[in-house]
């Protein structure tokens, strides 16, 4: 079976200064929607870009604005590139989407924990994206259909504001006419058009049948729509160390230094961001502002 | 030190307060003066006896020198379309700091399992602290915020000096036992005049401690609290701190573990040359938290909450001890004068029974 290993986590002896970013070359850019925009890069000839694995992010860097955390979204079977989707929510992020090809950003990374792609093995994995959540869900997929056999039943659960905000448009409808794969998006607001599902993405629970002991869950999304997706799915007796979380924190260094994406007991950074929702449980509560 | 390429720091009397500051001779040294301490309060008072290391902690700590407060991480220059990462090549300074308490060993000891001995490394701690020299001197004269009796962490320098002074002063006499703690203590002793200690001087060294541990009147009970903390998270306190705290940040700053930073990223007008600079952040900064759709502590509950809690409970999770060396800066630098001891005093006394968990659906 050519599952995906954990991953060989960088530490000091990788880094010898973990805060100087390497130089990559943007190879191409796609435009997803209005404000969001996926690159492509790939390090100068000289280099050999690092191996990710689902669910990992880097910190990319945009000359002179700053640097943020982005989750790797492209195909960990293709070493050469690595993807970013990018929603543009302030001055880094508007810097970083309106680079063009053949342009430079610079990067630190992959950091993080994996999706389980492991534990998901012969298993059915069904995954809960909300808006730009699906980004980092994309490399899950790719492998998934990538190694098709290994896995059960693979259905996508995706919720965005409106038909204009969703993803990846193109390859959702792809990936529906894959085998044993199923895709339902759901948007806020609908408009004339659109025929599809109006409402949050936890009301999709109602319209596929799993098998809550033979299923892992991976979700990705705003905080408040994977709370009521761990009630959705606690309602139907999913087991909590079978749901998958990706969290998200401020975050300066990526290496535990910075302190600012410390939740409860955990830094999301080195170790998260992905979670289960066992390990999660406490923090994600009644509780607000932890 | 200075022909061995060391800067030397020690208590000085700067800014009305006692801190690390260059020492070139002895005159620099805050003879005949002492700190006196408590919530909200600091001031420098006279003493009698000529001593020169008879004050408590002031404002700074180690890490300020270890961990500095501003550093340049690195600097980009762009040039043809494209731009080049330039590392810091300056090398971290030398330095033999002269004074060092217990406590804030301890407190250095914390950051190393921090910032060297996680799965990263950062290289301008590692860098600084390779560089150091400690030069201890025991605690003979606590404060009213004081409480390391509590933490386990002093008032007598156990380990992690090179060398260890207590100054005696008895009657007419004014002596300085020195215990060697490294090789480079002891090459540092042999190049100095020295004469066997007698064991008088060891006595009455001892018994410099002993007067100074009796002296520490606050209790910290350090046992349970992490859980404590975990399961009290709506508990009706953190509201009335709350209504007393000014969401500051001085007690992050003066902390001698407190590690948070931010970065900063600028470029000149040209747009050719740009920096990324680490400074010092606190979690009591509203922007502390900020993600896309505005920050996760909001109210001045949370974080202090999330100071106390860290501090306190979480550093365990992380790092398998507590993050608090019982100095008590973050006490007497407090504007409004709150005091951490009392406040999980407060958490203990009145936990609620009935709504303990914090994670409840």
């Amino acid at each position: 079976m050519t599952v995906i290993a954990e991953p060989e986590l960088l530490d000091s002896t990788a880094l010898a200064d973990p805060f100087r970013p390497q130089l990559a070359r943007i190879a191409s850019v796609t435009r997803e929607t209005s404000d969001t925009v996926t690159i492509s890069t790939e390090l100068p000839a000289t280099g050999s870009l690092p191996q990710f694995v689902p669910g990992q992010f880097s910190m990319l860097y945009a000359y002179g604005a700053g640097e943020v955390p982005i989750s790797i979204s492209g195909d960990p079977g293709n070493p050469d590139r690595l993807d970013y989707t990018i929603r543009s929510v302030g001055a880094v992020t508007t810097a970083l989407i309106t680079r063009k090809v053949g342009d430079y950003v610079a990067m630190r990374g992959p950091f993080g924990t994996s999706w389980p792609m492991e534990a998901a093995a012969g298993e059915d994995v069904l995954l809960v994206a909300g808006g730009i959540g699906l980004a980092p869900l994309r490399p899950v997929i790719y492998h998934i259909l990538r190694h098709r056999s290994e896995y059960g039943r693979l259905v996508i659960l995706y919720g965005a504001r409106s038909p204009k905000e969703l993803l990846f448009r193109k390859e959702l409808s792809g990936w529906s006419k894959s085998p044993d794969t199923q895709v339902l998006t759901t948007v806020d607001y609908g408009e004339p058009s659109w025929r599809g599902y109006v409402g949050v993405v936890t009301k999709l629970f109602n319209f596929v049948s799993l098998r809550p002991e033979r299923t892992i869950t991976m979700m990705c999304g705003p905080e408040i729509m994977m709370r009521f997706g761990i009630r959705g799915l606690q309602g139907r007796k999913f087991p909590d160390d079978r749901i998958y979380l990706s969290m998200e924190r401020n975050m300066k260094c990526a290496v535990g230094f910075c302190g600012h994406c410390q939740m409860g007991p955990y830094f999301i950074c080195k170790d998260g961001p992905v979670f289960t929702y066992g390990q999660m449980r406490h923090w994600m509560g009644d509780l607000r502002e932890l | 030190m200075d022909q061995r390429g060391y800067e030397v720091l020690g208590p000085t009397i700067h800014d009305s307060a006692i801190s690390y500051g260059p020492i070139h001779a002895i005159e620099d040294l805050p003879e005949g003066w002492t700190s006196e301490q408590g919530p909200g309060s600091y001031r420098l008072k006279r003493r009698t006896d000529g001593a020169l290391f008879g004050y408590a902690t002031g404002p700074k700590s180690l890490k300020n020198f270890l961990h500095p407060s501003e550093i340049k991480l690195f600097t980009a220059e762009r040039t043809n379309g494209t731009f080049r990462i330039l590392s810091n090549d300056g090398l971290a300074p030398r330095r033999a700091f002269l004074g060092v308490r217990a406590c804030e060993l301890a407190a250095a000891g914390v950051q190393d399992r921090v910032l060297i001995e996680d799965r990263f490394k950062d290289p301008i701690y590692s860098q600084r602290r390779a560089g150091s020299i400690v030069i201890a001197v025991n605690c003979s004269d606590p404060s009213s915020v004081c409480f390391c009796t509590s933490m386990g962490t002093g008032p007598r320098a156990k380990a992690g000096y090179d060398l260890a002074l207590t100054e005696v002063i008895d009657g007419g006499t004014h002596e300085f036992l020195v215990e060697v703690g490294s090789e480079t203590g002891a090459d540092l002793l042999a190049g100095t005049e020295y004469s066997e200690a007698s064991e008088e001087l060891r006595r009455k060294s001892d018994e410099v401690t002993a007067r100074a541990e009796r002296s520490i009147q606050r209790q910290f009970e350090n046992a349970g609290v992490a859980e404590l903390l975990k399961e009290n998270f709506d508990h009706p306190r953190w509201d009335d701190v709350a209504s007393r705290c000014l969401a500051c940040g001085n007690c992050t700053m003066v902390c001698p573990t407190c590690f948070c930073v931010t970065v900063e990223d600028m470029s000149d007008v040209t747009g050719d040359h740009a920096e990324r600079w680490r400074k010092w952040d606190s979690c009591f900064a509203l922007g502390f938290s900020y993600i896309h759709y505005g920050s996760v502590r909001l109210s001045t509950k949370s974080r202090y909450r999330q100071w106390l809690t860290h501090k306190l409970s979480y550093w365990h999770d992380q790092f398998g001890e507590s993050g608090c060396v019982g100095c008590g800066r973050c006490i007497a630098w407090c504007p409004a004068g709150i005091d951490l001891t009392e406040e999980v005093a407060a958490l203990r006394a009145a936990a609620p029974a009935e709504k303990t968990n914090g994670g409840g659906e």
